[in-house]
């Protein structure tokens, strides 16, 4: 029997009004969900206990078509070709980006605007492929509360770039999850150890994960999270510390005719990597000084005593990556060494002392371990997500986080004028003024890149599009004004606007990788998700939910400032609330949003109001001790 | 409607963050004012309201942190309150400077070059460059704050100008130099 729930005192008091709302690390290895139940944050397990989620899919071609977890892991030495783990290197990249592709077990293949997977159950996306892990443990949530997700937090590198992001909503969407944010995995980690903690001052995080590292430099004062630089190697992680251990192995066991860890059969590959990953692991462990290695392998089967010394060597070449990206970070955060309050380790890697000894000589000090490094960015963000979704009652956390990369656009000569440098904190708008090259000119292309090289050819395409109809001029004479606005997501926008004529052109960045709306809406309709909801119920409920929020909302305003409102702009608010209240439990969606809509219209010159009342207040400091 | 705040979207930086307009600030005040206002404005506040005040929101967030960005630094916020006062710093079409400080940057140019991968050399050089950067900064304040000269404040927002570019060429070449020497 199901028992019946009671409130936490300062928790929100009617059950009723409680969103679920999750915290996801969608990690290179495994993959996690957790949730505040009872003012504390944990991770919820699956039916076996489990919390970690292997991030591994395998397309078996019986049942459901696929297995997914520790199911799937299980029959990765079997099956290589069609068991997909460390998607997340693939997320919004093209097959020429990823590194070391050539070196997996599975085919990657290009399909329009990202890799693929070319698997016996067709070619698959990466979106596709994070949207099944994604959708496990929304089903997990979903089962542990036995209600529907308001939403979740999901953690992305903070080093991904604008591609990755967008990959990664959309694999949510596809998941049939509401995002509510996404948050950089450092910043998450931070969250959830400060709290814990109730830490103070400059901190840093070192994240080093399957297949991605991060590092990012934060300032702690009174429950404000303000992140002062980030930096990393979207293509850095334990994986790689697997391989170099591989090519060891292999030249250490079978001699000079050893062949590479590339050359070997897909089923050799997935041994010799596990084989190795076990080692390492092993290697990991108190006071451990060798460890053995063994795996048969078609070639001949190996078995080898890997020492300490022997793996530091073998690998230190990417540990000192990590350092130089540290040391770049701390230089843009304007700091020295010797001013970082501790030093967070975060992801599954960080176990290794070859990492840990790196990080205690670059810093000083030896680093903070007392979280487990695998659960601290999943706790992070479901602390933030129970506060976006409004269940959090007590003191406010608020998070200045930053872009990793800076943005710009193509100008004459293949080079990058910058228009938004990186770390920035976000949200953030930029604009520049830019001019015509030719007598007459009525077109302007406008490519738009990420990174921090002065060569397009050096950094990240993100997007292309045209502004058309400039009314001919000389050259030079036209003022297109160029907007960039990043919102709180770290997700880009770009505006184009002849200033003279006021011709404009818009895009959302996301046509070089992501997905077009269309191709969204054909996957929804294929995937196992939500095959079950006809489209137009879904629709309906939407409306619905939409028009639920929007009374709660306004009813939530009008108790806290309704004193700004005359009594008649007030009479006409409560009426439209009414009004909608009435058409709430109708099966018409179009009326719904309609009547959702008059209410929004009505209330714009009251948000406004009340968001100045907010900064007034903010100014007299009378809220100062809510920051 | 009662209009509680004149505070708008157009008001100036300092109006917005309710500190007197000239070139000395508190920059603890500052960072203070900052974060206030974001703990107002920021959108994760406003995750489950409607569209219109997420937009606002947005808006307004940026705005806090555009008028951070530009008041936090001396150089732009000098180049922003020459601006104000009817003075555009217009970097990129004015570079006329006074001989001497010309001379002056000639003569780091040349010992930047001579340097190459003398660090010792190189952070003599990043110590010459703080300490007149000082001089010029307290002499933008003195011009701004004090004797309301914006034609000599302008030229030294100037002067700072090719100081931080300078300084930053260094500054790349000792960070080289020190990934070298620390693999």
């Amino acid at each position: 029997m199901a028992l019946l729930q009671i409130s936490e005192p300062g928790q929100s008091p009617d059950p009723h009004q409680r969103r679920i709302a999750v915290g996801i690390d969608l990690g290179t290895t495994h993959s996690l969900v957790a949730s505040v139940r009872n003012g504390v944050a944990e991770c919820l397990p699956d039916t076996s206990g489990r919390v970690l989620l292997p991030s591994v899919v395998r397309y078996t071609g019986e049942g459901s078509g696929r297995t997914i977890g520790y199911d799937a892991l299980s029959g990765e030495a079997a099956d290589p070709a069609n068991t997909i783990a460390s998607v997340k290197r693939l997320m919004g990249r093209v097959r020429a980006d990823v590194h070391n592709v050539d070196n997996l077990p599975y085919r990657v293949v290009d399909t329009a605007g990202m890799a693929s997977v070319d698997t016996r159950a067709g070619e698959k996306s990466p979106v596709e492929i994070s949207a099944e892990i994604l959708a496990t443990l929304r089903f997990r949530a979903e089962d542990s509360f036995d209600d529907d997700l308001f939403g979740a937090v999901i953690t992305v590198p903070a080093y991904f770039d604008d591609a990755q992001r967008q990959a990664t909503k959309d694999a949510a969407q596809l998941a049939g999850i509401n995002v509510l944010r996404l948050i950089n995995e450092p910043t998450a980690a931070a969250i959830a150890y400060g709290l814990d903690q109730h830490s103070e001052g400059l901190f840093a995080v070192y994240d080093l994960g399957g297949g991605t590292f991060d590092i990012s430099i934060l300032r702690l004062t009174e429950g404000v999270f303000e992140v002062l630089a980030t930096g990393g190697d979207s293509a850095l992680g334990g994986d790689d510390y697997d391989r170099a251990l591989a090519h060891i192995a292999l030249t250490q066991g079978l001699g000079a005719q050893a062949p590479t860890p590339e050359a070997l059969s897909a089923e050799d590959k997935a041994s010799l990597y596990a084989a190795a990953r076990r080692c390492k692991e092993a290697l990991s462990g108190d006071a451990v000084q060798s460890a053995t290695l063994a795996c048969p392998l078609e070639v001949g089967d190996l078995h080898i005593e890997i020492t300490r010394e022997a793996f530091a060597a073998a690998t230190s070449a990417l540990t000192q990556r990590t350092v130089q990206a540290v040391r770049r970070a701390l230089r843009d955060a304007e700091l020295e060494n010797d001013g970082i309050e501790g030093v967070v380790m975060v992801g599954g890697s960080t176990r290794m002392p070859v990492v840990r000894d790196a990080v205690a000589k670059l810093f000083g000090k030896a680093p903070l371990t007392n979280l487990n490094p695998d659960e601290v960015v999943a706790l992070g963000a479901a602390i933030q997500a129970n506060q976006l979704a409004g269940n959090h009652s007590g003191d406010a956390l608020l998070l200045l986080d930053v872009i990793p990369l800076s943005l710009g656009i193509e100008t004459m000569g293949g080079l990058v004028e910058r228009i938004v440098p990186r770390n920035s904190t976000i949200p953030t708008a930029r604009a520049q003024d830019f001019t015509t090259f030719k007598d007459g000119q009525t077109a302007l292309a406008l490519h738009v890149v990420q990174g921090e090289r002065d060569l397009v050819a050096d950094c990240r395409s993100l997007a292309r599009f045209e502004l058309r109809g400039i009314p001919p001029m000389a050259a030079g004479v036209a003022r297109i004004r160029v907007s960039f606005t990043v919102d709180a997501d770290g997700m880009l926008q770009v505006d184009a606007v002849e200033t003279g004529s006021g011709v404009k052109a818009h895009i959302d960045v996301k046509p070089s990788y992501g997905l077009s709306d269309d191709q969204i809406a054909d996957m929804l309709r294929d995937s196992y998700a939500t095959a079950e909801q006809d489209i137009q119920a879904r629709a309906v409920v939407e409306a619905r939910v939409d028009a639920q929020r929007m009374v709660l909302a306004t009813q939530s305003a009008l108790d806290a400032d309704g004193d700004l409102l005359s009594s008649a702009d007030r009479a006409h608010i409560d009426a439209l609330m009414v009004q909608l209240k009435g058409v709430e439990h109708s099966n018409d969606a179009a009326y719904i949003e309609a009547q959702t809509k008059a209410l929004a219209d009505a209330t714009e010159p009251f948000a406004a109001a009340r968001m100045n009342r907010g900064i007034t207040q903010a100014l007299a400091g009378k809220n100062l001790n809510a920051v | 409607m009662t209009a509680e705040a004149p505070i708008s979207l157009q008001a100036n930086d300092f109006q917005l963050f309710d500190i007197p307009e000239q070139f000395k600030v508190d920059s603890a005040l500052i960072s203070q004012r900052w974060k206030a206002l974001q703990a107002q404005t920021h959108p994760d506040n406003f995750v489950a309201a409607d569209a219109a005040t997420k937009r606002l929101a947005m808006q307004w967030s940026v705005r806090v942190n555009e008028a951070y960005q530009r008041l936090r630094l001396p150089i732009s916020r000098g180049a922003y309150l020459s601006e104000l006062r009817g003075a555009p710093i217009n970097a990129e079409d004015n570079t006329a400077m006074p001989a001497a400080f010309l001379m002056q940057q000639m003569a780091w140019r040349e010992a930047l070059d001579d340097a190459q991968g003398d660090l010792s050399e190189l952070e003599d050089l990043a110590d010459q460059t703080r300490t007149l950067k000082g001089e010029w900064l307290s002499i933008a304040e003195q011009a701004f704050d004090r004797d309301g000269d914006t034609a000599v404040a302008v030229g030294a927002i100037r002067a700072l100008m090719f100081i931080e570019r300078f300084s930053k060429d260094v500054n790349q070449q000792i960070d080289a130099l020190t990934d070298a020497t620390n693999p």
